[in-house]
């Protein structure tokens, strides 16, 4: 497969480099994870099989031979050869088809799988991007004009392509509403500071990107200064530095921070902050454990129920 | 409260629960942290995903799906009642060579004048500690030592530096450490070591791990010219870069 032209961020992405925290080694992988082992299912690879991650807006990408191709996450106009091609669908394109990224509809990010996966040299035992430590996917950067990706031996044979599926992350048109469980440092915050988080919606600002959302909203107050001793940074995890406005922290993100954190968003509604990009807002919402759970079962399902069916 | 100390166990929304020691940066505490951290690995319970220790906390990260929470729960309540252990047995320590000064280590005549020393004498105190690592973060294979001898413990330049190189060995308060690859940096940079602290392409792609114990020494430049690899200081891309502009220059 080579890319033609790149669209405005074009990383390849597996499911993360865990493992290496410790070594202050940043997980990476995808914003959106549930779109990308969506993609990854419909063309009957593993689930943690490296795929693109492209952003707002899209590439333009040529084969070399014939493959199972899927797209999930956000909606674009696809192009295959001139012919439109649905999203949440597997296609088959063969040596020389174009694939080209049109107008978006909804969403930020969208996963381009590929039968086979993208088969660049893992580092640490990942191909995800990591663009701050140029770790990982091709060089460590994001895709440039020109770049071949090597492609594995395809697990699947083309042509007994899945009824197209419905999305399974709801994607956000501008806003989103994403639960949270308090902590790990709520104590360091205000009695109120729950409260105010969940009172206005925060708007996503331009500084934001793969490590993280900085978000302007309702301030919130500190009780205990803005410095802790440097701890572990989860994903999804909000900290909180002296200004009050909150940074959720994403796939990116370093592995340890010294800001108190309030909250952290629960797994099953990670995809849909990852859909969301600048000028986009958020309203947060204290669940419960169990909520979380329930959630994340449920999202969990919809996958199983595609994974289950290539077969 | 028992014999080990008070912890307790938070969690980090529904994927990650954090078990915090003593709220303080010591290195007897975060021996603890270090020895807890390696105890849960070793462990190596179903759907745990990654064992960050920090200085005084430890992350355990797993996939809520996959993980017996209590089973989880009981190794962490098993371990963390535990007597105290004895510090770790001290290892040999992982000997870093430093070219002190000069233009590999432009911060050396400021640290001198906060200290009242010579450069010299900075050198021999930076030298003369046994620096454990409390805990890596920042970027890949950055080691947070301490701690530093409160005479040249300098805090770190109110303005960043947007490059600081690659090897370059900082000070920043009681901290120190070696700056794993080139990136944005407020410490103050007294030298530089021809060792490469991350490396992804080695067997060992990490020269340090929490817990270790770390001592500096000096070397003179030559040595650090001969020891500094072709490629040092110039990642692939940079490297790449680099010499396609010596073909047009």
């Amino acid at each position: 497969m080579s890319v033609v032209k790149a669209g405005m961020l074009t990383t390849i992405q597996d499911a993360g480099r865990w493992g290496f925290q410790s070594r202050g080694v940043p997980v990476a992988g995808p914003m959106d994870p549930v779109s990308h082992r969506l993609a990854n299912a419909l063309v009957g690879n593993d689930r943690a099989a490296a795929a693109l991650e492209i952003t707002l807006l899209g590439p333009v990408l040529e084969f070399v031979d014939e493959r199972l191709v899927a797209v999930a996450g956000a909606e674009f106009e696809l192009s295959l050869d001139g012919r439109s091609v649905p999203s949440n669908a597997p296609f088959t394109v063969s040596a020389g088809s174009h694939l080209r990224f049109g107008a978006r509809r909804l969403g930020s990010r969208a996963y381009l799988a590929v039968s086979g996966g993208i088969a660049v040299p893992p580092t640490l035992g990942s191909r995800s991007t990591h663009l701050v430590s140029a770790m990982g996917g091709l060089r460590g950067r994001a895709l440039t004009a020109g770049d071949r990706l090597p492609l594995g031996d395809p697990t699947r044979v083309p042509g007994t392509a899945l009824a197209p599926q419905t999305a399974i992350v709801p994607l956000p048109d501008g806003h989103a509403t994403i639960r949270v469980l308090p902590g790990p440092q709520v104590e360091y915050f205000s009695a109120d500071a729950l409260d105010v988080l969940q009172s206005a919606p925060y708007v996503i600002g331009h500084h934001s990107d793969r490590m993280g959302f900085r978000l302007e909203g309702p301030r919130l107050t500190h009780a205990r200064g803005a410095d802790i001793i440097s701890d572990a940074t989860p994903l999804g995890v909000m900290q909180v530095p002296a200004s009050g406005q909150p940074i959720l922290l994403m796939a990116d993100r370093q592995t340890t921070g010294g800001y108190p954190k309030i909250a952290t968003v629960i797994a099953a509604d990670i995809a849909v902050a990852g859909q969301l990009g600048p000028a986009d807002s958020i309203s947060f919402a204290v669940c419960t454990p169990r909520e979380a759970m329930a959630a994340l079962i449920a999202q969990e399902r919809a996958l199983m129920a595609v994974e289950d069916r290539r077969a | 409260m028992n014999g080990a100390g008070t912890y307790r166990v938070v969690p980090a929304g529904d994927s990650a629960i954090i078990v915090e020691f003593d709220e303080r940066i010591d290195p007897v505490v975060n021996a603890r942290t270090v020895a807890f951290a390696d105890a849960i690995q070793a462990a190596d319970l179903r759907g745990v995903r990654d064992v960050v220790p920090t200085y005084r906390s430890i992350a355990i990260y797993f996939d809520p799906l996959r993980t017996d929470g209590d089973a989880l729960m009981a190794s962490v309540e098993r371990e963390a009642t535990q007597p105290s252990r004895e510090l770790a047995i001290a290892r040999e320590p992982v000997r870093i060579p430093v070219c002190y000064g000069g233009d590999l280590g432009p911060d050396l005549p400021g640290v001198a004048a906060f200290a009242g020393m010579r450069e010299a004498e900075v050198v021999r105190v930076h030298t003369g500690t046994v620096y454990r690592v409390f805990l890596l973060g920042f970027v890949p294979g950055f080691a947070y030592l301490g701690i530093v001898d409160r005479r040249i413990a300098m805090p770190r330049h109110t303005t960043p530096r947007v490059r600081v190189p690659l090897g370059s060995v900082g000070i920043a308060g009681v901290q120190t450490g070696v700056y794993p690859a080139e990136t944005p940096g407020g410490w103050q940079v007294i030298g530089r070591t021809p060792l490469q602290p991350f490396d992804p392409a080695r067997d060992d792609p990490f020269l340090m791990k929490a817990g270790d114990a770390v001592q500096f020494y000096p070397i003179a430049r030559d040595e650090y010219d001969r020891l500094v690899p072709d490629s040092h200081h110039l990642p692939a891309a940079a490297a790449a870069r680099r010499s396609g502009l010596r073909g047009i220059v």
